[in-house]
């Protein structure tokens, strides 16, 4: 801060030849003057910016990672305690370790990342379609009163419908098929991603709107070069939320859509060990769903989303 | 290099054709709500800008004064009356600085410059000549949040200046500023204004119709000052302000004549408590 206020103290002195600030001789009436107000406005904006500085990369994250490994870690001794004492037979309550080498076995049959690729994508195409067809949803209930009026409150009334509601109905129209699946997943996903950006476009400014039309961003420019930007950390936010129902309602049809030539995907392996009574086998399955999930949260959205916040100046540093 | 012109703008229909004015306020009243239960904001407003010219409009809460911008910037229609700009779109300044987050200082301006038809290659030399005019060189990569309150203002002008208009309309542009910062930036608007008016041919190539409830302001800055009247917004009173520029807030000409227009001022807000 001392430095800032001597460089701030030296730019506002009234010296006529500041080298800071050439080329800003305007007009003979002022003698002086102008410089003078040059300096002047130098030292303001020195003294009224704040310099953020950025922790160490590494030092963050460990910070940030801590206190999640601790409670894990915590999680994982109360569960081996439960199993060391037989709150319930060990049949019923395996031990961490038990389920680990459950994973372990899984992979080294080869099968494991299939299980999981197969999930994956599925949760990823079903999400993109979803992203498409939300955000054009989204768009036109944002935009054009009527359709609002019609369908808003649907649209918002279908996302506490769970997602799960929907299989049997898919099956009877689709069969036990892709497309049951794929249907499930639309159904979960479109109306979070178009009631987020419907909320991000309700939550701009209208001053932007405003700034926007005076400078002629009126019509598609208008959509494009203000609508769009200003409901991005909405938009985002509904995204994240659309990711979680596209794959929490994969898992609830993959766990009923079982057929042979489908693919088995982590839902199907949930069933698998269910059918097998195999314990280990179910918990180390949910475990899998559940780190796909964080992980694709955590890997993908958490950072667009923070460096959009953050290009903004929305994020709170605590 | 000295600054010369602000705006190149080429010799079209507009300089052909000289104009009176750079807006023209005719007649113009402005009601809201349904009929019946109207409310009469404005009421037979006349107000001529000369080209070049620098106007002040004054008043009190409830005169209409951000009503009466909104129509001349052709974001809303009077409910009688004309209003002609034939030099364009104008600009508009706010209160707020309505810089848009997510884009940089320099793209905010680029964005203004891209509306308006201005050629990609040529976009960024602009926008770092205006930030140069606003004297916020190297500012360009920075964001709107990283900018202080003063610096946001000065982007938001330069912003308006990139829109080439030949009005420029300021709607309390400095209020939510402090005292050291708004003094300055009077500075630097009266700079700006008389560099545009200064250079080459003569004639007017930036008028300002700047609408303030601040008296000093208004005396500090304008050639003109119209007080307006609350509740329906009319015109009271004019003063030519003939102080040579560049005055200060503490001149005592600058004193002396807001005192006087502050005495008119509380007579139109008293009018209001005696019913």
């Amino acid at each position: 801060m001392a430095s800032t206020e001597t460089e701030a103290g030296s730019a506002a002195a009234p010296t006529g030849d500041d080298p800071a600030t050439p080329g800003t001789t305007t007009t003979s009436a002022e003698p002086g003057g102008a410089s003078d107000l040059a300096g002047l406005e130098a030292g303001l904006d020195a003294l009224e910016s704040t310099v953020v500085t950025r922790q160490p990369w590494l030092r963050t994250a460990v910070a940030k990672a801590f206190p999640p490994v601790v409670a894990i870690l915590i999680v994982l001794a109360l569960w081996q305690l439960a199993y060391h004492f037989s709150l319930k037979p060990h049949y019923l309550l395996p031990s961490p370790v038990e389920v680990a080498r459950s994973l372990q076995q899984k992979w080294l049959e080869g099968t494991l990342l299939g299980f999981v690729w197969t999930s994956v994508s599925r949760g990823a195409l079903g999400f993109v379609a979803s992203v498409g067809l939300g955000t054009v949803l989204g768009l036109i209930v944002a935009q054009v009163r009527a359709v609002r009026a019609a369908i808003g409150p649907i649209l918002s009334g279908l996302q506490s419908l769970p997602s799960v509601a929907w299989v049997p109905a898919a099956i009877i129209w689709f069969g036990l098929s892709d497309a049951t699946i794929y249907a499930v997943v639309l159904l979960g996903a479109v109306p979070s991603i178009a009631n987020g950006l419907v909320a991000g476009v309700d939550q701009i400014s209208p001053l932007y709107l405003r700034a926007g039309r005076t400078i002629g961003a009126t019509g598609l420019a208008g959509v494009r070069h203000v609508l769009l930007p200003a409901a991005l950390p909405g938009y985002l936010a509904g995204l994240k939320q659309g990711w979680a129902f596209s794959w929490r309602s994969l898992m609830a049809a993959e766990l009923i859509v079982n057929a042979p030539d489908l693919g088995t995907g982590l839902g199907q392996l949930l069933e698998q060990g269910r059918e097998l009574q195999d314990m280990s086998w179910v918990l180390s399955a949910i475990l899998l769903i559940l780190i796909v999930g964080i992980g694709i949260e955590l890997l993908i959205f958490a950072p667009i989303e923070r460096r959009v916040l953050r290009s903004r100046g929305l994020l709170v540093k605590s | 290099m000295t600054t010369t012109t602000l705006t190149k703008r080429p010799a079209t229909a507009a300089t052909d054709t000289p104009v009176p004015y750079a807006a023209r306020i005719d007649h113009v009243s402005k009601s809201f709500g349904r009929p019946g239960a109207q409310q009469h904001v404005l009421d037979d407003i006349s107000i001529d800008v000369a080209p070049g010219e620098f106007v002040c409009l004054l008043g009190a809460s409830g005169c209409g004064k951000s009503t009466l911008l909104n129509l001349v910037a052709g974001l809303d229609v009077p409910s009688a009356g004309t209003i002609d700009a034939p030099g364009g779109r104008p600009a508009l300044m706010f209160q707020e600085h309505a810089l848009f987050p997510w884009l940089t200082a320099g793209r905010n301006i680029e964005l203004a410059l891209r509306l308006r038809g201005v050629p990609r290659a040529e976009r960024r030399d602009e926008a770092e000549r205006l930030l140069e005019l606003v004297r916020l060189k190297g500012a360009y990569g920075k964001r709107v949040h990283e900018l202080s309150g003063g610096m946001r203002q000065r982007v938001a002008m330069a912003r308006a200046l990139a829109q080439d208009s030949q009005l420029l309309l300021m709607d309390e542009p400095f209020a939510a500023l402090d005292a050291i910062t708004r003094d300055v930036l009077h500075d630097e608007l009266t700079r700006i204004w008389r560099t545009a008016n200064d250079s080459g041919s003569g004639t007017g190539n930036l008028s300002v119709l700047f609408v303030t409830h601040n008296v000093r302001e208004a005396v500090r800055l304008a050639e003109r000052v119209v007080l307006l009247s609350s509740r329906p917004g009319r015109i009271a009173r004019e003063w030519q302000v003939d102080i040579p520029q560049p005055r200060r807030i503490e001149d005592a000409a600058v004193a002396d004549l807001s005192i006087e227009i502050t005495e008119q001022l509380r007579g139109e807000i008293r009018r209001h408590g005696q019913h």
